[in-house]
């Protein structure tokens, strides 16, 4: 595969975890490549390391063995500082069950991670920009009427759409989603699908994690792993 | 600006976190209410001390008293320092009411009426004479009599409701009061049927200083009859002490330094003299420490006091503990979240940090202001209590405490609202490096939910 147009690059990636006296290997030996722009889903049964490599693709966690390439940097070479700021601004992530934080409205939710980069000064003073960008966003995914409402006052589908805006907000060049319709019937599931269409045709760059062969068609590429690697 | 919303809404949202405020506040309470009191009382009794004693005290505890003392006291008054010298005798005598069979042991205290109302507050403390108190030992109801002043609880009973029956004239009735007179050398002066000196004094009035070993056995005479009382009159006459008072400006080690530094150039000045070894067993003192032993136990039983408060500060710590070690278990989707876009452990610190400080800081206010409102009304609530269930925190009649001190001390208040703070942030510490050390993925896995 052609690298010089991939925006993510995994390579050799091992993980493995100790289940009491056993250590389970997940992930061995992993090879993925991302172009920009793509939409891919990874598929493979329950358990066989789906999550954990979403995860390590999005430096929530790390490997034990091998190399993860964002736009040409090696993120093993980040420090926690980078790291921050390269999920804070590089990626964003859709978990199945939201992950909303219920002490703050829809509105507060979504531009959460740009009030996470500000310092106090700097958020007042940008403050005004990040909440019409995150009015636009919520916009875009039919909840401006829901935005003072708290995430427990609204439906799986629309709290997994505020999570999506949430995923927006700093514009990353990365969306990763991690079962997102897993937690919903199907056409509440299939209406967050045309939203992550939506998004790639606009030129998002998405990884989606699922277990459903049906939803992986949806997107433009699907790999499959097994036995904890890809099988194109 | 998201740490501040969080940890308000945290505050807001979580019904556990009005227990932790609760328990700050209560904790506050408690400490403010007691050690106002406490050291109300602590500072009202050292003041009594220090009105009566004056600022410097150059004495002997020997009964013999010491000589020359006239000579010091010229020296003295022309030293621009000092502002009142009273020369004091100091001793035990034996007093008997006229008419009665009974002999009461009381300390006897020869004053100068002027010179020792100048060096000291004692005439403050009189309630006949307070305006006039050159006539203190001169009796209303018949000047021509030798008149003494009492610690007031020799005479009088204070009441359950902290009052004196006073009354408006002094009742004529006379003491006898019996000494041993001793020589220079400290041997009984006389021998035989008259061991003792005695003279008959009438009532002139009462003392009230508030200390209560002083109002229970002290009879002030005038200094000669003193002297006379307990042989000191001789050729060369002898007093127990000199009570001196600074000028306002001087301060208190100052003063003592330099009477000190007067001192020993007057003994030496005076070695030759026939009595110079009474000059050995002199002291030159301030008024703290002539009456350490008296105001000792008090200072320590405060101090007693700060320590048992410091274990309430250290069950805040834990409460604070526990309570944030439970929110925090609750909370560790919400670390996972704001790790997932970025969020620092640092700033996973400082966000439960200023949570605690926010529940410190409210808890505190709360306690602080709440134990303020209790301290302004503290004596009416204690009258209620006496005149409804006859219960008082101090039996006034045991006691010499007036009113409960309520004034607060505003250092000792932000000493407290400081500690309290810092109590919440050393107990929310260890849960917010916890929470801080959480491995996101862990906290976002489904099994967390």
């Amino acid at each position: 595969m052609n690298q010089n147009n991939a925006i993510l690059v995994s390579e050799g990636i091992h993980k493995s975890y100790r289940m009491g006296a056993m250590e389970v290997r997940v992930l061995k030996g992993v090879n993925l490549t991302v172009k920009k722009g793509e939409f891919i889903a990874i598929v493979g049964a329950s358990g066989s390391g789906k999550s954990t490599l979403l995860h390590i693709l999005g430096a929530l966690d790390k490997p034990d063995k091998g190399i993860v390439r964002f736009e040409k940097q090696n993120l093993s070479s980040f420090n926690s500082g980078e790291l921050n700021e390269f999920r804070n601004k590089m990626v964003g992530f859709v978990f199945q069950f939201y992950h909303l934080l219920d002490e703050l409205s829809v509105l507060e939710n979504v531009y959460l991670p740009a009030m996470a980069s500000k310092s106090v000064l700097g958020w007042l003073a940008y403050r005004g920009r990040a909440k019409k960008r995150a009015g636009e966003i919520l916009g875009e995914l039919g909840l401006s009427e829901r935005a003072g409402h708290k995430p427990y006052q609204l439906s799986g589908g629309e709290r997994q759409r505020v999570a999506i805006g949430r995923a927006l907000m700093n514009e990353p060049k990365l969306l990763l989603a991690d079962e997102p319709t897993g937690n919903l019937d199907s056409a509440t599931g299939n209406g967050i699908l045309e939203t992550l269409e939506k998004l790639n045709r606009a030129g998002q760059t998405i990884v989606m994690v699922t277990h459903d062969d049906r939803i992986a068609r949806r997107a433009g590429r699907t790999v499959t792993l097994a036995d904890g690697k890809i099988k194109d | 600006m998201y740490k501040i919303i969080l940890a308000f809404r945290y505050l807001l949202k979580r019904r556990i976190t009005y227990f932790a405020v609760l328990a700050v506040a209560l904790s506050v309470f408690i400490v403010v209410v007691v050690m106002t009191v406490m050291t109300g009382l602590v500072n009202d009794f050292k003041q009594k001390n220090h009105d009566f004693v004056g600022d410097c005290v150059v004495g002997t505890e020997s009964l013999v008293g010491f000589a020359y003392y006239e000579d010091f006291i010229q020296k003295l008054e022309s030293e621009d320092f000092v502002e009142g010298i009273s020369p004091v005798v100091k001793s035990f005598a034996l007093k008997r009411r006229r008419g009665s069979g009974l002999d009461d042991v009381v300390e006897i205290m020869g004053i100068d009426p002027l010179m020792h109302c100048r060096a000291t507050n004692f005439g403050e403390t009189l309630y006949f004479h307070r305006n006039n108190v050159s006539e203190m030992f001169v009796p209303t109801y018949d000047p021509n009599l030798a008149g003494c002043v009492q610690g007031i609880d020799l005479l009088l009973y204070r009441s359950a409701d902290n009052n004196y029956p006073h009354e408006a004239i002094l009742d004529r009735i006379g003491y006898s009061i019996s000494c041993f007179p001793l020589t220079a050398r400290g041997a009984l002066a006389q021998v035989g049927t008259d061991i003792v000196n005695t003279r008959t004094f009438y009532n002139s009035d009462h003392s009230h200083s508030g200390l209560a070993k002083v109002d229970g056995t002290m009879v002030y005479l005038p200094l000669e009859q003193a002297q006379w009382l307990c042989g000191m009159d001789g050729s060369v006459k002898r007093i127990s002490a000199i009570h001196i008072k600074f000028k306002p400006d001087v301060k208190m080690e100052t003063g003592r330094e330099k009477i000190s530094s007067l001192w020993i150039d007057f003994k030496q000045r005076k070695a030759d003299e026939s009595q110079a070894y009474l000059l050995d067993t002199v002291t030159v003192q301030n008024w703290k420490d002539y009456k350490r032993a008296t105001i000792a136990p008090m200072e320590q039983e405060q101090t007693v006091m700060t320590v048992m408060f410091a274990f309430v500060g250290i069950t805040t710590v834990f409460i604070i503990f526990v309570v944030f070690y439970m929110i925090i278990s609750h909370k560790s989707k919400d670390i996972g979240i704001l790790k997932s876009i970025g969020v620092s452990n640092f700033n996973i610190v400082q966000l439960f940090s200023g949570f605690a400080f926010l529940v410190g800081f409210i808890g505190s206010a709360i306690g602080l202001l709440a134990g303020w409102l209790f301290l302004l009304r503290i004596n009416r609530i204690e009258n209620w209590l006496f005149e409804h269930f006859r219960f008082q925190l101090w039996d006034r009649t045991i006691y010499a405490i007036g009113d409960i001190p309520s004034q607060v001390d505003l250092k000792v208040v932000i000493i407290i609202f400081l500690s309290a703070i810092a109590a919440c942030l050393v107990g929310a510490l260890l849960p917010s490096f916890q929470a801080a050390l959480q491995e996101p993925v862990k906290t976002l896995q489904v099994g967390q939910l």
